[in-house]
């Protein structure tokens, strides 16, 4: 009888139950799409982060270059006066810390490692190959003359970027053994070797294979892994030892990365490295969150605020619309209520039927609107819309020196600039948002039950009856 | 049975305050069939549902059974309405999306009784008020009389004590109405139960024991016309009672 009455009388209210469960099934399906674009945003964000900071790292210390130190970078071997006569190649390569980063003592490790609440850390070089190649004509006079030469000058400028990694460091670095997907990681024999691993896209890029050959710094590296590491990251991996030799940089690192114990521990291990090392800088990832700004950093104010926001006033009216529409029900309904309470139905009987009308109602919309959600979750991560993320773009715009993102200084080339990484914004679907979807429609439903209840409670059947003096 | 003591109420239709009951002394003995006749407004209805627990009075006492069903609280009154009183309603007030049985199976789910004793009542009385051919139409799919029927079976099915009816033929044709009369009357005297018909008609009123007209709230002219039934009351089910 209470589920046949229910299931009846929401079928002869057809329409207004549509409106009804319609409206919750919207609040619902915006929760669940804002509550999935969100887990995108955050797992884009945790992408850019990596792939700018390094795996399993939750600070990074860094030294910023002075004026002094930053200066033009000059390739090994180029500014040689051309020959009489003829045209003259010239092919050099350097292998460099980005400009605004200095180094620090391999030592600095050690002392950042001895830290209480530091879990672990490990040093790393992040550098810059930059090559040139080109043809130099000779005018028997140099450049600009008007020589018998007919060669032009052509040149081209290529750089990838190169991190030194510390072999043995566990899980803190930029590269980390669980990311090469194909070759081997880095043994303890190769500390000092000729080896590289290369990231997927750069070996996909110049067809590369493990066993193939690249050159770092002019120098022939052999390629014994393929590293899948997020887009931004570096393009080539070396030993920190082989990185150190081919930069010249021999005891010295550019990067501390740390794991800290705790969470809850990040700020208080960054004030003790600080202190530790006074002429340092420390990132935190939430330094470095902040420092995220693009179509990334939109997307995540969108769905942090305009979509939370957008989320909870639509299910309040939808809830708001539900209850006035469940009591403007039991309204039109005083005279069915009367009579059941004539013929002796309590007043809780008559309140649990109107409850139960509600959260039917609830459900058909929780189910619909979960139904939505979850297609335009998937309908969100089958277009996969691209995100970019700049960092540090103080320094591209000339605002002075731009902080140190995991040693990776802003920008991404020899001359500088912000470096941006460009993501694929999902929207996964999560069991707990689903839980919280169907839990927000039983409330939606109870809260429309309960308006009508509360005007049902009240009904006084000598009211509902009394149509003839 | 009952005994109402200087009952009066007031209540406020809009602006005004309406006197429906102003000082009424009755009593209805066990058995009785007493039709209250009077214009529309002089207070029929608002004594109807005092009878029935209802309403309360503004004052005076409604005596049933020697319990004033004005001081009984709202959880002692339920189960009397869902036990001792039917009622039957000029506008037959069913529910419109249950079907015939269903309708007359809400007058036993108040009283608690198991789902499949319910069912095989609700169509012992339907078949007795020779409604079991419609037994799972909905009532827009049966006459004014039907409905009635259907009605009148809802406030027999529990075996009240008192029938208490509001205009039960207002909405029917004469021939409609002759039936649905001669139906209660029929039961009234089969059954012992006490009638008290409400109408403004006075072909409905000859065929009941006593009369009682109401007038600007008061009780006037109550008369003996037909005398009192006698006889056992015997209920679909079989359970019988004196």
């Amino acid at each position: 009888m209470y589920f046949t009455y229910i299931r009846r009388e929401l079928r002869r209210r057809l329409k207004q139950s549509l409106v009804i469960a319609l409206g919750l099934a919207l609040g619902i399906a915006l929760v669940i799409t804002v509550s999935s674009a969100s887990a995108g945003v955050k797992n884009a964000q945790r992408q850019v982060l990596h792939s700018l900071y390094g795996v399993g790292t939750d600070m990074t210390v860094t030294r910023t270059a002075t004026r002094s130190q930053v200066g033009p970078q000059r390739l090994r071997g180029f500014g040689g006066a051309p020959p009489a006569g003829g045209a003259r190649h010239i092919a050099r390569s350097v292998l460099h810390p980005e400009p605004g980063s200095a180094t620090l003592p391999a030592s600095d490790v050690a002392k950042v490692s001895s830290l209480s609440g530091v879990a672990a850390a490990s040093g790393g070089l992040v550098l810059t190959d930059t090559s040139f190649s080109g043809v130099i004509p000779s005018a028997g006079g140099g450049f600009g003359g008007s020589g018998s030469s007919t060669t032009k000058p052509s040149f081209s400028l290529n750089s990838f970027t190169v991190d030194g990694v510390e072999i043995g460091a566990g899980a803190v670095g930029p590269l980390t053994r669980t990311q090469v997907t194909r070759g081997s990681y880095f043994s303890a024999a190769d500390a000092s070797a000729s080896v590289a691993i290369v990231s997927a896209t750069y070996a996909h890029q110049h067809g590369l294979q493990v066993g193939s050959t690249i050159h770092v710094a002019g120098k022939k590296l052999k390629v014994i892994g393929i590293a899948n590491v997020s887009s931004g990251a570096a393009d080539v991996y070396l030993p920190l030892a082989t990185a150190q030799k081919l930069a010249d940089l021999k005891g010295k690192i550019t990067t501390v990365f740390v794991s800290v114990s705790s969470a809850s521990h990040v700020s208080t291990v960054a004030a003790e490295v600080k202190a530790a090392l006074p002429s340092a800088t420390v990132s935190t990832s939430a330094d470095l969150a902040n420092e995220v700004s693009g179509a990334l950093s939109s997307a995540s104010t969108l769905t942090s605020s305009l979509g939370r926001w957008l989320s909870v006033a639509a299910l309040a009216v939808a809830f708001l619309v539900a209850g006035l529409l469940m009591m403007a029900t039991v309204s039109r309904r005083v005279r069915e209520f009367g009579t059941l309470k004539a013929i002796g139905w309590r007043t809780r009987r008559i309140v649990a039927q109107v409850v139960g009308e509600g959260l039917a109602l609830g459900l058909l919309g929780g189910l619909v609107g979960i139904a939505v959600g979850i297609a335009a979750a998937v309908a969100i991560s089958a277009v996969a819309p691209s995100l970019g993320a700049t960092v540090g773009s103080s320094f591209a715009t000339g605002g002075g020196f731009g902080p140190l993102v995991g040693g990776r200084v802003a920008g991404s080339g020899p001359f500088g600039g912000a470096r941006t990484v460009l993501v694929h914004l999902t929207a996964p679907l999560q069991a707990h948002t689903i839980a919280i979807a169907l839990g927000l429609a039983v409330a939606g439903g109870l809260v429309a039950g309960a308006f009508g209840a509360w005007r049902a409670a009240r009904l006084r059947p000598a009211d509902a009856l009394r149509s003839v003096g | 049975m009952y005994e109402l003591i200087d009952v009066r109420k007031t209540f406020k239709r809009g602006p005004t305050e309406v006197h429906a009951l102003d000082g009424v002394d009755l009593m209805v003995g066990e058995g009785e069939f007493l039709a209250v006749q009077g214009p529309t407004g002089q207070g029929k209805s608002t004594l109807l549902l005092l009878l029935g627990g209802l309403d309360r009075p503004t004052s005076g006492r409604v005596l049933f059974e020697g319990r004033d069903l004005a001081k009984l609280q709202e959880a002692e009154l339920a189960p009397l309405r869902a036990s001792a009183f039917g009622f039957v309603f000029q506008t037959f007030n069913l529910i419109p999306t249950l079907t015939a049985q269903e309708n007359v199976e809400t007058a036993l789910v108040a009283a608690r009784i198991p789902v499949s004793e319910r069912r095989a009542f609700a169509l012992e009385v339907l078949d007795d008020l020779g409604m079991a051919d419609r037994a799972t139409h909905l009532p827009s799919e049966l006459s004014g009389g039907q409905q009635q029927r259907v009605a009148i079976a809802r406030a027999l099915v529990k075996q009240p004590r008192v029938l208490l009816a509001d205009e039960p033929t207002g909405n029917l044709d004469e021939q409609t109405r002759d039936e649905i009369v001669g139906l209660l009357e029929q039961l009234w005297r089969d059954r012992g139960i006490t009638l008290v018909v409400v109408t403004h008609d006075s072909a409905v009123a000859r065929r009941a024991q006593q009369r009682a007209v109401i007038e600007n709230g008061r009780v006037k002219l109550p008369e003996v016309t037909t005398p009192a039934p006698r006889g056992r009351v015997v209920h679909p089910s079989g359970v019988s009672r004196p």
